[in-house]
């Protein structure tokens, strides 16, 4: 109990004195698993659209292969994913491995299939007629899909949450492909796993419990703009 | 409209940082090392203050990657890394002589103690020998933890039970944690467990764990660091160059001195000893 409030009162410490490193660590947290949260929602929804409003054979079998991704183990992604950015790897001369750019385009995948798992069933849960009114009202393809996804709102913020909370709180591939590289690569969750190693309980307590309010935070914020009154 | 506009600045701006991010890695290939290294150099410590040392005084940029020296040297052997710090002598000769390495030189030392929990079950306290002492945690089949990650502490310790004639693996007592020499220790003091660790670490780890140093001194307990560059004849790809400049670095007098001081001021003795030029 003590290690906990120990921990508390360290990351007041870290946090009120400004502690450059501490905050570039989260600083680069929030950068690194923002873009991929950005990347996923990119790839996620559209291709979620895509999959959730047109016909064509072998349909389920992609929507369960989507939904296995949503649970892809992040060490396995990582695993792969410095294989391939290995020097002598297939994507080798990018060289990126040990990076942040790395862990971005890790966590980009593991967030991808689960945003696009919950982006087809937002969209697939939206009445079928609604398409064919949208359209027969004279709107234009474009049109339609920013209806659809603004009626679908609800869901489709929970999905960016969830690939968020999915991304800033691995640990998995971001260790492999980024190295936990001091003042480089080092996010709230590899700095955890290290200071505990070292046995450091009370700062990694501390680097926790900036990462939960941390996740709080952009949680909160998520959810204030999917909660927000439908413009009229 | 509104949305639109406010999304495509919204995209235009990622674009840009991701652009950012890019150039900035672009900038830095030629001008960094990958230091494959054991964990014990990390989680003592020591890196963070040779490697800023290092950086200032030469313009690379060392990506330090800490892992157990079996996996450091998996590494130099893939050419996924520039140069080594690793203490596992034995595997690092045959891995010079196989070819991958060039220039391995001695760095510093410091040993290996058997520590416990103080209320010492198997009575190993004050064994000169490590040998007897693990004859006698198996023999009363006391817990032991074994890192199990063919780091060097780990191939030092299974060299130790071989020459004591004992098959430890699979014994009840005997668990595997896979995990670095911090969290073993932790591991070993949470469950009251015997283990082996590099002294450095459990120096930096002493205060919170409640084990005690029971045999040491041994001369089979040496523990010995050398930094090899990995061979570029064999991955053209390696930063020849920065390898060299860091091997230089770690035995030169600036570095050793570092060595020599580090760890004194905050643990009350140094967690390392230099080397550099000494005979093994």
């Amino acid at each position: 109990m003590d290690l906990i409030l120990e921990g508390l009162i360290k990351a007041f410490h870290l946090f009120l004195t400004l502690d450059p490193e501490v905050l570039g660590i989260t600083w680069l947290s929030i950068k690194v698993s923002g873009l991929a949260t950005f990347i996923s929602v990119i790839i996620g929804v559209s291709s979620g659209m895509i999959v959730a409003l047109t016909r064509f054979p072998g349909k389920k079998f992609v929507v369960s292969v989507v939904n296995t991704g949503m649970g892809l183990p992040p060490v396995v992604v990582g695993l792969f994913v410095t294989v391939f950015l290995w020097r002598n790897g297939p994507l080798g001369f990018l060289n990126i491995l040990y990076t942040p750019t790395a862990i971005i385009f890790a966590q980009a995948i593991i967030a991808t299939p689960i945003v696009m798992g919950i982006s087809i069933a937002a969209l697939q849960n939206l009445p079928n007629k609604l398409r064919l009114q949208i359209l027969s009202l004279g709107a234009t393809r474009v049109q339609m899909v920013w209806i659809l996804i603004r009626e679908a709102r609800l869901p489709l913020m929970a999905a960016v949450m969830a690939g968020f909370g999915g991304v800033i709180s691995e640990v998995g591939a971001s260790i492999m492909v980024g190295g936990n590289i001091k003042g480089y690569s080092r996010v709230l969750t590899t700095a955890t796993v290290m200071e505990t190693g070292r046995g450091n309980f009370d700062v990694a307590f501390a680097i926790s419990i900036i990462l939960l309010l941390l996740v709080f935070l952009v949680n909160y914020i998520f959810t204030l703009i999917q909660q927000r009154e439908r413009p009229r | 409209m509104k949305y639109f506009k406010s999304l495509s600045v919204f995209c235009v701006a990622v674009l840009l940082a991701l652009t950012a991010f890019a150039v900035s890695t672009v900038n830095a290939a030629e001008k960094t090392i990958i230091l494959a290294t054991t964990t014990s150099t990390q989680d003592s410590g020591l890196l963070d203050v040779l490697i800023p040392a290092f950086e200032k005084e030469s313009g690379f940029m060392v990506k330090a990657i800490s892992v157990g020296s079996g996996q450091a040297m998996k590494m130099g052997e893939k050419g996924e890394a520039d140069v080594l710090l690793v203490h596992s002598p034995d595997a690092e000769k045959k891995f010079v002589a196989e070819g991958f390495g060039i220039n391995r030189r001695l760095v510093m030392h410091n040993d290996f103690v058997i520590v416990g929990p103080s209320s010492d079950p198997a009575k190993i306290k004050a064994d000169k020998s490590s040998k007897d002492a693990l004859k006698k945690i198996a023999a009363a089949g006391a817990l032991f933890l074994s890192r199990g990650d063919n780091s060097g502490t780990h191939a030092l310790e299974k060299k130790l039970w071989k020459s004591a004639g004992i098959a430890a693996e699979g014994q009840k007592w005997y668990q595997q944690t896979g995990l670095g020499m911090g969290e073993t220790l932790n591991v070993a003091a949470e469950k009251k467990g015997y283990t082996i660790t590099d002294r450095g670490t459990y120096l930096s780890l002493k205060k919170r764990l409640g084990l005690v140093i029971l045999v040491e001194g041994d001369a089979s307990l040496l523990n010995i660091y050398h930094v090899i560059e990995v061979n570029p004849a064999k991955w053209p790809k390696v930063n020849v160059a920065g390898a060299k400049a860091f091997a230089d670095f770690v035995v030169s007098k600036k570095a050793q001195g570092i060595i020599k001081t580090y760890g004194i001021e905050k643990f009350g003795s140094p967690l390392f000893f230099p080397d550099a030029g000494n005979k093994e």
